[in-house]
């Protein structure tokens, strides 16, 4: 490809939605409605980008990466990776696929097998997609894959549970690049590490990055860490992206109520900023998203609302280059 | 003004496979009445551990206290019977903690969760404690109370059931409530608004509160002291101001810095603690947080420095290099602003 045109993004979704039906009753279950858990999301990440994926506890951002994992088939929308959507694709396909997708999980304590050695976790993709047959090369690359990731090679002869929070971590990393994958989705990959901890993962994340050329969907709640390591941010709300925009731009500057009542919400560590800093909460809960409410999902919370919020769902408008806000009110 | 709260050179271990844990390893603390005090530090280093000691629910086995005094308003909380602790719990002290889906019963409504306390600690008949609920459930901001008495704790969302925890706390008028990561659970601007909650009220009926978190945001915006936990021990503690902006134990400046800041330009690089935490069966007599140390001299592999004042007054700080590390640490401060 010629360096001035148009890049094609590594992904992008376009009108993607998941919808999971809940039933009611045990014997004669019967559908009663949808939670519209990811409802009509527009986005793309170029190759070598970092994008950010935020929003409260139940906004979609774990439905969306499991969609473009094909961990799930979604109710509507295309996937386009690399250009080909994958969408649609069958379990055959989807084989050669999962060596180019990985996945990095919060949880690195239910995520490692507790019964199996960490090299055999490590190993364990290698094998399964036949890269590597000769268990001896297997090895080597197990102990080359745990020291990419600053661990000692001797981990390899250690169970899960005979390392900590962070090596732990450390080791679903390595498992996560065994294959050489061109994209990884990071959910809440740092968010149940100790402070001092998180910061060894974050740098290490950007290393891979830089070295593999990696691109990376990064899904955490912690806005700090996600301002740290991203280019670009989607913020979510009960299933809709609401804004979209460069890391700094979104940062410095909000559009969104919604992301400004996240933003603000975000305690700075420093007892002098904190004193002086005005801060008023936003009221009400999350609504359920099996009955959202209607027009613009945020009204019932947002300082900003009228009478039209109500009635229509804001449509994801560019207000300036590159930063796109879902809300009729902001100009 | 008498302490509160008097923590006394506590002690609590557990004997595990691997040995014996000194969970908390001589720790000692005020809580003056009204006040907010944080404890904060490495995951595993003695935080809910020494609040459970406090309440004198360390499970036996594998876990004992095995030194100390906890002087609660003048009485040895370690010298009560099982049957009076039960009763300070609750009434003097009230309890809240990160999950409240396992602190509540799931099976009683919200409203009996409410009166049964009453009822078991101030003998409140029905009538007066259910008036009570009501008033309780609109002060922790619940609304439609009348129906929500009657539900079950599955069907409140994360944030109402950290209220209801919180209404269930204050139920009797304690002087000091516990909170362990209080909030952790919950999303950023639910957090905040059940934080804002607990400052008020505890601010307005002037209950002490212990509270204990990761966040360092947090910590800086409701805490008037903080203590600053590594390996089983306090190794800084001090007004919030003093930790914040003249930290003086290499464990803190390095925890400090290791987090991005929204409100400062973004960093090449975030500049983590090195190294692993420690492993509590494998302490030798030397500073604990030696091998991840930026400071360390021979001296330290010695002993085990000991909370001395340093700063300010009320000021603590427990590292042999803490008065002469603050030049160091300017400086270094100073690269990275540049
Ligand atoms: N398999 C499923 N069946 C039914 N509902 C589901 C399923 N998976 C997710 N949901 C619902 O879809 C919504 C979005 O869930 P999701 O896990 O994507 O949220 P999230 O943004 O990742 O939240 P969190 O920050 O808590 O991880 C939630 O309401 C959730 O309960
Ligand atoms: N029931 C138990 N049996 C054995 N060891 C225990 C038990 N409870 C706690 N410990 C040990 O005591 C030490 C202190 O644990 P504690 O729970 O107080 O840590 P913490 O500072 O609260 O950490 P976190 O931030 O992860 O909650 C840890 O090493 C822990 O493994
Ligand atoms: S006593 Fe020594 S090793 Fe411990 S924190 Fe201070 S300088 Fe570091
Ligand atoms: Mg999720
Ligand atoms: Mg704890």
């Amino acid at each position: 490809m010629s360096g001035d045109a148009v890049e094609t993004p590594l992904l992008e979704v376009r009108g993607l939605a998941m919808h999971f039906p809940v039933s009611e009753g045990i014997v004669l279950s019967r559908k009663v409605g949808d939670v519209k858990a990811v409802d009509g999301v527009d986005f793309a990440i170029k190759r070598g980008e970092t994008l950010g994926l935020v929003g409260e506890s139940g906004c979609g951002k774990t439905t969306t990466g499991r969609c473009i994992l094909r961990l799930e088939r979604p109710s509507a929308g295309q996937i386009l990776f690399d250009g080909q959507d994958i969408s649609g694709l069958g379990r055959k396909d989807l084989v050669a696929l999962r060596r180019r997708m990985q996945v990095i999980f919060q949880d690195p304590y239910s995520s490692l097998n507790p019964r199996m050695k960490v090299g055999d976790i490590i190993a364990e993709p290698i094998k399964v997609h036949g890269v590597e047959p000769d268990a001896n090369r297997r090895r080597a690359r197990v102990r080359e894959l745990l020291s990419i990731c600053g661990l000692d090679p001797k981990f390899a002869d250690r169970y899960p549970h005979e390392m900590s929070g962070g090596q732990r971590q450390r080791v679903g990393i390595a498992r996560a690049l065994a294959l050489d994958p061109e994209f990884i989705v990071c959910d809440e990959a740092v968010s149940a590490l100790d402070v001092s901890i998180q910061a060894q993962v974050v740098n290490l994340l950007e290393d891979l990055r830089e070295r593999f050329r990696l691109t990376y969907l990064f899904i955490a709640h912690d806005l700090s860490v996600v301002r740290h390591l991203c280019q670009r941010v989607v913020v979510m709300y009960l299933g809709r992206i609401v804004e979209m925009a460069d890391c700094d731009e979104l940062f410095d500057n909000p559009l969104h109520p919604y992301t400004q009542a996240l933003l603000s919400a975000v305690p700075i560590p420093d007892p002098r900023v904190e004193a002086t800093r005005d801060f008023r909460p936003a009221p009400g809960e999350v609504p359920s998203p099996i009955n959202p409410p209607s027009g613009c999902v945020f009204h019932p919370r947002c300082p900003m609302a009228v009478e039209g919020c109500k009635r229509a769902r804001p449509v994801l408008r560019e207000l300036r280059p590159g930063h796109w806000v879902a809300c009729s009110e902001v100009q | 003004m008498s302490a509160l709260l008097d923590v006394r050179n506590l002690h609590t271990e557990f004997r595990t496979g691997a040995g014996l844990v000194r969970a908390v390893d001589g720790v000692s603390y005020t809580v003056d009445p009204g006040e907010t005090v944080a404890i904060v530090g490495e995951s595993g280093s003695g935080k809910s551990v020494g609040a459970m000691s406090i309440l004198r629910l360390i499970p036996d086995p594998p876990g004992r206290i095995t030194q100390g005094q906890i002087l609660f308003d003048g009485r040895d909380l370690l010298r009560l019977s099982q049957v009076e602790m039960r009763e300070i719990r609750g009434r003097d002290i009230g309890m809240v903690f990160q999950e409240p889906m396992t602190s509540l019963n799931p099976v009683l409504t919200i409203g009996r969760q409410i009166t049964e306390v009453l009822e078991q600690h101030q003998g409140a008949d029905r009538l007066a404690a259910e008036r009570r609920a009501l008033e309780l459930m609109e002060m922790v901001g619940i609304a439609d109370t009348g129906r929500r008495l009657k539900q079950y704790p599955h069907q409140l969302s994360g944030g109402m059931r950290q209220r209801v925890m919180i209404a269930v706390a204050l139920a009797c008028n304690p002087k000091l409530i516990i909170a362990d990561e209080p909030t952790t659970a919950l999303d950023v601007t639910i957090q905040a608004q059940i934080l804002e909650l607990m400052k008020q009220l505890t601010l307005r009926l002037n209950v002490a509160l212990i509270v204990i978190t990761h966040n360092l945001g947090v910590v800086a915006r409701y805490a008037s002291r903080v203590n600053v936990m590594y390996a089983g021990r306090i190794v800084e503690a001090g007004s919030a101001d003093a930790i914040y902006h003249d930290p003086r134990h290499p464990y803190t400046i390095a925890l400090l810095r290791s987090v991005p800041r929204l409100d400062q330009p973004r960093r090449a690089r975030l500049d983590p603690v090195d190294g692993q935490p420690p492993d509590l069966t494998r302490l030798d007599g030397g500073c604990a947080f030696r091998p991840r140390c930026r400071f360390a001299v021979e001296q330290c592999g010695e002993a085990r420095p000991a909370l001395a004042p340093t700063g300010e007054a009320g000021h603590f700080a427990a590292c042999f290099r803490s008065d002469e590390l603050v030049a160091a640490r300017d400086v270094a401060a100073r690269e990275v602003a540049a």
